[in-house]
């Protein structure tokens, strides 16, 4: 009976919950809006004349922002299901070379969705092994990075697979609509579908359930082992769908697309207002995190600084954000 | 008050659910042994017993969260196999877990259908599961205002609520689905005097249109205040049993310390 969690703690201490008002609440689901809004202000400022608020500027954090954000949205309902997934660069990296290798040998649809498989078949693998065996995701998804990075290195001899399919190009990232890049087009098309689902399906609900208190939900008939391998998929798939957007972008497949991304998209998921330890997630939030996150990419970039010191800079930043974006919610 | 949770033509004390003969052992530790226990509508049976007793265990195995090694459950009559939570709500019991009531992150209208979502948008929106939401918040409202059960926002997270509130949302879970026979896992575990009172009253309306209530709690004047029949568990046996009338609380207390039984 005894030692279980939140519910016991939070019960037995009212005071402690009252204390936190619902227009609090709405303030602080504003809070990556308003960071947003005031780091592009800065920058705008700081960097007045080095073109920041140039077209073709923000056109450039857009395009660097929308891999990103692609798999800060499918990350989202991970953290959210209270797993995390840390394999999505290594997946990145697969789907690009899966998608340059099928595209070149059975063209534009098989290639896309071969590429796709890819997120599907890991997040499946991940979702399966954490909740069948019984490890955390954490460790399941970190060895999953290890193999999938190993498979992309050794599919091409760490060479780049150049994609020659105009329609490919054109569709994933090099094209556009009217003044619209593609990529920002599939970013919105993610952001809809992840928002969708996440407020508005029945299953988007049983996520944060699941993330919230898992042995509640299950006790109250929520298949929650079938949630958090679909929360796994989710996140694989979007990482997959990064993939194709990168290989579209850049015309190539390479073992080191994504490589890097990893806390870059954790961090954007954070900031955007969804809970590390699940139960609280907004597919918007972390689109807008993912903003901010190329925003202070190029911005420290037209600031002059050193790669070194952009590092040093960005894990500061990084950091600090985050500690910033959970104090606030700690309390509800 | 609420959707007729006594089944039409149910007398109200017919036998709603009766357990006979149910054992569960978790490894090597016998959490319950050979237990029997009759829930009549309109009635509040209490379940008592010390820490460790096997009273979360059997309510456990009596909503689907565990699968009993050995008896047998029948619901009106007709012996029935609870292997999931969703099965125990289909055969029309609620529970309310003693920390596994409502999802704190998730407002109140959520908590109150979940599982059991509204949906909308024809076959389409059936299929992937589009959600009604004003359709839940409005049923919500009109459920918590048919229990006299008061709650700033409806759209507030579970988590913010009050003690009593959360409790009352668990219970309005399961009158608003009609539901005839309610498990409550020590329901005013830490609450206040008032918010514990509300709970009660709330349990009494239960019993009053006919649903058969199991109410597990330590408090023996929770037990003579509101209870009809006690049934009392020690060491995963069933040591006694009575209608509250004819005992007292130093009887209550006897059984429950093993001082004493009826079996």
């Amino acid at each position: 009976m005894g030692g279980w969690r939140a519910g016991r703690v939070r019960r037995s201490l009212p005071h402690r919950s009252r204390r936190a008002r619902p227009r609090d609440r709405d303030l602080q689901q504003h809070v990556v809006y308003l960071a947003f809004a005031l780091i592009l202000a800065a920058f705008a400022v700081i960097l007045r004349d080095d073109g920041f608020l140039s077209s073709s500027n923000l056109l450039n954090i857009g395009r660097q922002a929308a891999p990103i954000a692609v798999m800060a949205v499918g990350m989202t309902f991970a953290l959210a299901a209270a797993e995390i997934d840390l394999s999505v660069g290594s997946v990145v990296a697969l789907a690009s070379l899966v998608a340059a290798e099928v595209v070149a040998a059975a063209g534009f649809w098989a290639g896309t969705l071969a590429a796709l498989g890819v997120g599907v078949a890991a997040g499946l693998v991940n979702g399966l092994i954490a909740v069948k065996v019984r490890i955390p995701s954490f460790l399941v998804t970190l060895g999953m990075l290890g193999v999938i990075s190993g498979v992309a290195r050794n599919m091409n001899n760490l060479q780049s697979y150049p994609i020659r399919n105009d329609r490919f190009s054109a569709v994933f990232g090099a094209g556009s609509a009217g003044p619209i890049s593609s990529l920002l087009i599939w970013t919105a098309v993610a952001l809809a579908l992840g928002h969708v689902a996440l407020r508005h399906l029945r299953w988007g609900r049983y996520v944060l359930a699941t993330g919230a208190n898992r042995e509640a939900a299950n006790a109250l008939g929520i298949r929650t082992d079938r949630v958090r391998i679909g929360a796994l998929v989710a996140s694989g798939t979007a990482a997959a769908f990064a993939g194709v957007l990168l290989a579209g972008r850049l015309a190539i497949g390479r073992h080191d697309l994504g490589e890097n991304d990893l806390l870059t998209v954790i961090a954007a998921v954070v900031i955007g207002g969804t809970s590390l330890f699940g139960g609280r997630g907004s597919v918007a939030g972390a689109v807008v995190g993912a903003a901010i996150m190329a925003m202070l990419n190029n911005g420290l970039i037209l600031m002059g600084l050193r790669v070194a010191d952009q590092m040093i800079a960005r894990g500061v930043i990084i950091v600090v954000a985050v500690a910033l974006s959970m104090r606030e919610r700690r309390e509800t | 008050m609420t959707a007729s949770p006594g089944r039409q033509g149910q007398s109200p004390s017919a036998p709603a659910l009766v357990a006979e003969g149910v054992s569960k052992a978790f490894r090597a530790v016998q959490a319950l042994e050979d237990v029997s226990i009759e829930l009549r509508y309109g009635r509040v049976t209490a379940l008592l017993g010390d820490n460790g007793a096997g009273k979360s265990t059997l309510v456990k195995c009596l909503a689907g969260v565990y699968q009993p090694d050995a008896g047998t459950v029948s619901i009106d009559g007709v012996q029935r196999a609870i292997p999931t939570p969703d099965a125990a709500r289909s055969l029309g019991i609620e529970t309310v877990h003693q920390t596994l009531a409502v999802i704190d992150t998730l407002d109140v209208a959520a908590n109150l259908f979940l599982n059991r979502e509204h949906l909308r948008g024809g076959p389409i929106g059936r299929r992937i599961g589009l959600l009604d939401h004003k359709r839940m918040r409005a049923e919500c409202e009109a459920t918590l205002g048919r229990l006299d059960i008061r709650i700033p926002s409806l759209r507030r997270a579970a988590g913010l609520l009050s003690g009593g509130q959360r409790q009352a949302v668990a219970i309005g879970r399961a009158v608003a689905w009609g539901q005839r026979i309610v498990l409550l896992d020590e329901p005013a575990a830490a609450l206040g005097v008032e918010q514990t009172a509300r709970v009660l009253d709330l349990i009494r309306n239960l019993r009053d249109s006919g649903v058969a209530v199991m109410l597990i709690t330590h408090n023996m004047e929770r037990v003579i205040d509101v209870c009809d029949h006690a049934v009392v568990l020690r060491q995963g046996r069933k040591t006694a049993e009575a209608p509250v009338r004819d005992v007292t609380k130093s009887d209550l207390v006897a059984f429950i310390t093993g001082a004493a039984t009826t079996e």
